[in-house]
């Protein structure tokens, strides 16, 4: 055997070597039939702490490693909350400003505070962590390292020596307290400084004590807040300013979950954060998997915690539950797998291509592979193509608690204001805007036409005819339809506009829409706009602009059209509703409500409904608030998005959960028949070798012919 | 040479002093620190003190780049352009906006840069080259014709292409190897073998024309008929004599690109999931994260300058008549 020959053939075996099982396997070394779950990530967490992330991409993480005191119920809809680490779902009592106690059902202008006791369960102990690791003579083992000893360490499992502890009320209460911290710059502390006492003040007192000696880490539990505390070991209070009824779905985010002070110490040491060991990065919790892989540029590994205190999975769901499987595995102890593996993939067809060879368990669907998987029946019901039901794929599909409009900016002299012209102006162009036709062409199929702020799924939503918006849609024949084009004509008319011409100054309606949308799919759909207003001889101009500027427009009010969008928090209708509320106009106060709508009565209805109980009043105030809108049409409400997802024939368990981020537990798989679906899918076709080596040769011969004919020709 | 090394070397500091600084203000201009803070903290609940406390725990809270309520040296030093560069020159680039060490990035991710990177460069010089040679031996006849075509329509193809149907055909239809991925060591393997086999044939178009001008251009000089007037075969004459003296030009394109491998491929490292420097320049850049991309930039010109001055010296050693002073 030549030396060409010799290397080729190690090269063979080296690469079959590495590649197992299947040539074209991306997990080198991982057994095929492994209980791990597989799946990926598109962008990278920026951050992993739990009083900063907020991103979806983040809390897929974190919700599986921490734990709050609640969480919500795995298959009840309406959402339902249950407690997590807490003994029960506490109900808040009532204080007047005296301090005195006042009934449940008091008045919520005579409520000053309101008092959350959250009792944990005992004996939740911590993921092993070498921050708890402690010597025989009780000394906490790495609390006082020298600089240098991180040095050589790139991942937790470096430290040799871990240890745990019992999960206790202080930790919650020095969660909260991290939420005020400066250098963290948690995402709600504004929020929550409006609403938790003492909050504000302690994030004063920190900055302060943190210029005092800059870049020295501070002792929160030097530092005292009001409203959050210790009553016993296993107790602690929150106090919040008046009635905040939505403050108990705060409390089922990773926001409010534990921190042991003992891993604030450890990560604080000189050298840890050079090498990236700091909270943000290496979590620390008592949920069912901890992070034991922490590289996000590549892959990121959770691996079930061994001291999870151990959970069921619900025996309490609907017969459609029990119908989709959903309730086989009640009563099993979670979690049902051993690890999940999470692969950074960037780009759309590589994600794609590894499902379908069954390297990802499931995934969503892409603009490019929408035909290829999903065609849509006579009756207009999604269903999967041929080739994706004989890989035995399923489809899930699911209304987003999400919902896109267009505003108008209402402090803007043409759209805006509250006058009947301009509710007309507002409202004829809500029918020209035909989201039932974008929702077609632009998203296959993958929206529902939005009738109000509320989205399906969440209290206050009303189905059906009932619900419709009346000023864009009418009911006819029991079905529901856009208003014919020529209402919105005639609208356009009495709002001074005739056939899209001012009637005083004869000068066509010029409207202007900000966007920062670019490239060609966006020109597609800022041209299907523009068409849109052309049906009503109005002009759109469209003023594309960057991330920044757009921001910045919005926020001074110089936009006029523009198109935003909005992810429930908390299946509460205030949290969408908020987002109308007046003293929230972005410009002046910075808040939420882009629009700038300022509509006395509904800011009432708003102050009244944010603390009501759901309920029959609750519905009729709401009602009231949709009806408002409606007619004043602050918003083109455009579409409620629609998620479809795909998962393989041995995922189990899965039911989407728009509120909970913490389903990885109950997730199921069959390892064996993965293994054995992969192996059929990822036979490698070896041909092309050979004809690729026919080509090359083909390619060389004629040329060592020629060669050798020149040769001699010229000897 | 030392000296000559060492003046370019000092040449260079007022360079990265200039990229700096234009790096700066093209960043700034588009991009205040504001706009910074708000895309960090996200979209939802942002208030303007949530803000300004971003802004001064990561000293964006300091005037850009003269700061008038200070005297003496600090009007400049206490700027954010000071605070945020003059550690650059010691090779400590701080942290990215998401608190990761970006100097541990940097060596992390080089590796794996590398690792396409450095086998595409070698097994790319190597074919360009041997592709010319071959065309230029058989100049003039329909083998040469054919070879230009082929040249001509491989560079006419969209690098984008040859990904996609790199992956379609090797890792999807085929299943020959991972469609993207990365691992360490030995294992890394199958995940180099197709982006590099990509590269390679996407550079060959513009790669082997290149060479081929070169060589063409040696082929016609007088030391060429020399060496066939005395007989010499014409491999002999390719390879002995034409591809030494065509080095000068080759050295030129190679030498100076050899520093700028560590920067990786941003398009290729994205599409193949390499976990490398050119995919974080990119995420850099939509991520708004100025200490990464000024860490980057810094960098890139830092490699680009030594690149150029590696190829003077090699100048020197191809070319004895090249002297260094």
């Amino acid at each position: 055997m030549t030396r060409a020959e010799n290397l080729l053939l190690g090269l063979g075996l080296l690469l079959l070597a590495a590649c197992g099982d299947a040539w074209n396997n991306p997990y080198p070394g991982r057994a095929a039939d492994a209980n791990v779950v597989y799946s990926a990530f598109a962008e990278r967490p920026k951050h992993l702490d739990p009083a900063r992330s907020y991103s979806s991409n983040e809390v897929e993480f974190t919700g599986q490693i921490y734990e709050p005191p609640l969480q919500y119920h795995f298959l009840k809809r309406p959402y339902e909350l249950i407690p997590l680490t807490a003994e029960a779902v506490p109900r808040p009592r009532y204080l007047d400003a005296a301090g005195r106690p006042l009934a449940d059902d008091a008045p919520a202008a005579q409520i000053a505070e309101s008092v959350y006791e959250i009792r944990i369960r005992p004996g939740i102990l911590y993921q092993p962590h070498p921050a708890f690791a402690q010597d025989e003579a009780g000394h906490y083992r790495y609390h006082a390292l020298a600089a240098g000893f991180a040095a050589g360490k790139r991942q937790i499992a470096d430290f040799e020596h871990t240890g745990t502890r019992e999960l206790v009320a202080a930790d919650y209460v020095y969660q909260i307290k991290r939420l005020a911290h400066p250098a963290l710059s948690s995402p709600i502390f504004g929020l929550m400084s409006e609403h938790i006492v003492g909050l504000k003040e302690l994030g004063d007192a920190l900055q302060q004590a943190g210029a005092g000696q800059p870049g020295a880490p501070l002792d929160l539990n030097a530092f005292a807040l009001a409203g959050a505390e210790t009553v016993d070991r296993y107790t602690y209070r929150i106090r919040v300013r008046g009635k905040y009824p939505q403050f108990i779905y705060w409390l089922a985010m990773p926001f409010f979950a534990p921190i042991p002070w003992e891993a604030e110490v450890f990560y604080a040491q000189p050298g840890m954060a050079d090498r990236n060991f700091t909270l943000d990065w290496q979590p620390v919790g008592t949920g069912p998997f901890y992070l034991a892989e922490n590289d996000p540029n590549r892959r990121m590994v959770l691996k079930k915690n061994p001291n999870f205190h151990g959970e069921i999975y619900p025996d309490a769901g609907s017969e459609a539950d029990r119908a989709a499987g959903l309730l086989a595995d009640a009563g099993r102890a979670l979690p049902l797998v051993d690890a999940a593996v999470f692969s950074l993939e960037k780009e759309t067809i590589p994600y794609w291509s590894k499902f379908l060879q069954g390297y990802y368990d499931s995934s969503g669907i892409s603009s490019d592979s929408f035909d290829q998987a999903v065609t849509f029946s006579a009756g207009g019901d999604p269903q999967l193509t041929d080739s994706m039901r004989a890989q035995h794929i399923r489809l899930v599909t699911t209304v987003a608690t999400s919902l896109w409009y267009v505003g108008f900016n209402m402090l803007d002299p043409v759209v805006g204001g509250l006058g009947e012209d301009r509710q007309k102006l507002r409202q004829a162009l809500s029918i020209a805007f035909d989201y039932d036709e974008f929702s077609s062409i632009f998203l296959n199929g993958r929206g529902i036409p939005a009738q109000g702020p509320i989205p399906p799924g969440m209290f206050g939503h009303v189905e059906g005819v009932q619900g419709i918006n009346p000023y864009v849609y009418e009911a006819r024949e029991g079905r529901i339809q856009r208003r014919p084009i020529d209402a919105a004509r005639k609208l356009l008319a009495e709002a001074g506009y005739p056939n899209g011409r001012n009637t005083k100054t004869g000068e066509p309606l010029v409207l202007y829409f900000d966007t920062m949308a670019s490239g060609p799919d966006a020109k597609a759909r800022l041209d299907w706009m523009k068409k849109q207003l052309d049906k009503l001889n109005v002009q759109l101009v469209v003023r594309g602009t960057d991330y920044n500027r757009f921001q910045d427009k919005i926020r001074k009010g110089n936009a006029q059209l523009f198109e935003w969008g909005w992810n429930a928090d908390y299946p509460d209708p205030e949290n969408f509703f908020f987002l109308l509320y007046g003293p929230h106009k972005k410009v002046g106060t910075g808040g939420e409500n882009a629009a700038n709508y300022d509509n006395p009565e509904f800011n009432r209805l708003f102050e009244r409904m944010k603390d009501m109980d759901n309920g029959a009043q609750r519905q009729q105030v709401i009602d009231r608030m949709q009806e408002i809108v409606r007619r004043d049409a602050p918003w083109i409400f455009a579409y409620y998005p629609k998620s479809f997802g795909l998962v393989h024939g041995w995922v189990r368990n899965v039911k989407p959960n728009l509120m909970a981020n913490n389903t990885l537990k109950y997730r199921r798989i069959d390892p064996q028949l993965r293994a054995q679906r992969r192996a059929e899918w990822n036979r490698p076709v070896l041909w092309p070798i050979g004809a690729a080596a026919l080509v090359l040769l083909a390619l060389i011969a004629p040329a060592a012919i020629a060669w050798r004919r020149h040769e001699k020709k010229a000897a | 040479m030392l000296s000559y090394v060492l003046r370019r070397l000092l040449y260079a500091f007022p360079i990265l002093i200039g990229v700096n600084l234009l790096t700066f203000a093209l960043f700034f201009v588009v991009n205040t620190p504001d706009d910074m803070a708000r895309l960090q903290l996200g979209a939802k609940h942002v208030t303007a003190e949530a803000i300004e406390r971003w802004k001064a725990e990561h000293g964006y809270d300091k005037p850009l780049l003269l700061n008038e309520t200070e005297t003496g040296v600090q009007t400049l030093t206490n700027t954010i352009f000071f605070q945020h560069s003059a550690a650059m020159f010691a090779f400590r680039f701080g942290k990215g906006d998401d608190g990761r060490d970006i100097g541990n990035e940097i060596r992390t991710r080089m590796g794996p840069s590398l690792a396409i990177a450095l086998p595409v460069f070698v097994i790319g010089l190597l074919v360009n080259i041997t592709f010319a040679l071959l065309m230029v031996f058989f100049r003039s006849t329909y083998l040469d014709l054919g070879g230009v075509v082929l040249c001509v329509m491989l560079m006419s193809i969209s690098g984008l292409f040859y990904i996609i149907a790199g992956q379609y055909f090797v890792a999807k239809l085929w299943n020959l190897l991972p469609i993207s991925g990365f691992a360490d060591g030995a294992d890394a393997l199958p995940f180099v073998l197709l982006p590099v086999l990509v590269s390679v044939v996407a550079g060959i178009g513009s790669g082997a024309r290149w060479y081929r001008t070169i060589f063409l251009e040696e082929i016609g000089k007088d030391y060429v008929r020399t060496a066939r007037a005395k007989g010499l075969s014409e491999v002999r004459v390719l390879f002995r004599h034409v591809l030494k003296n065509g080095m000068i030009p080759i050295l030129t394109g190679a030498v100076v690109v050899l520093p700028l491998l560590f920067m990786g491929s941003l398009i290729t490292e994205s599409f193949f999931g390499i976990p490398g420097l050119g995919s974080y320049t990119i995420d850099a850049i939509q991520a708004q994260d100025f200490a990464v991309v000024r860490a980057m930039v810094f960098l890139g010109s830092f490699l680009y300058i030594v690149g150029l001055i590696l190829t003077d010296i090699s100048y020197s050693w191809v070319d004895p008549r090249v002297r260094l002073r």
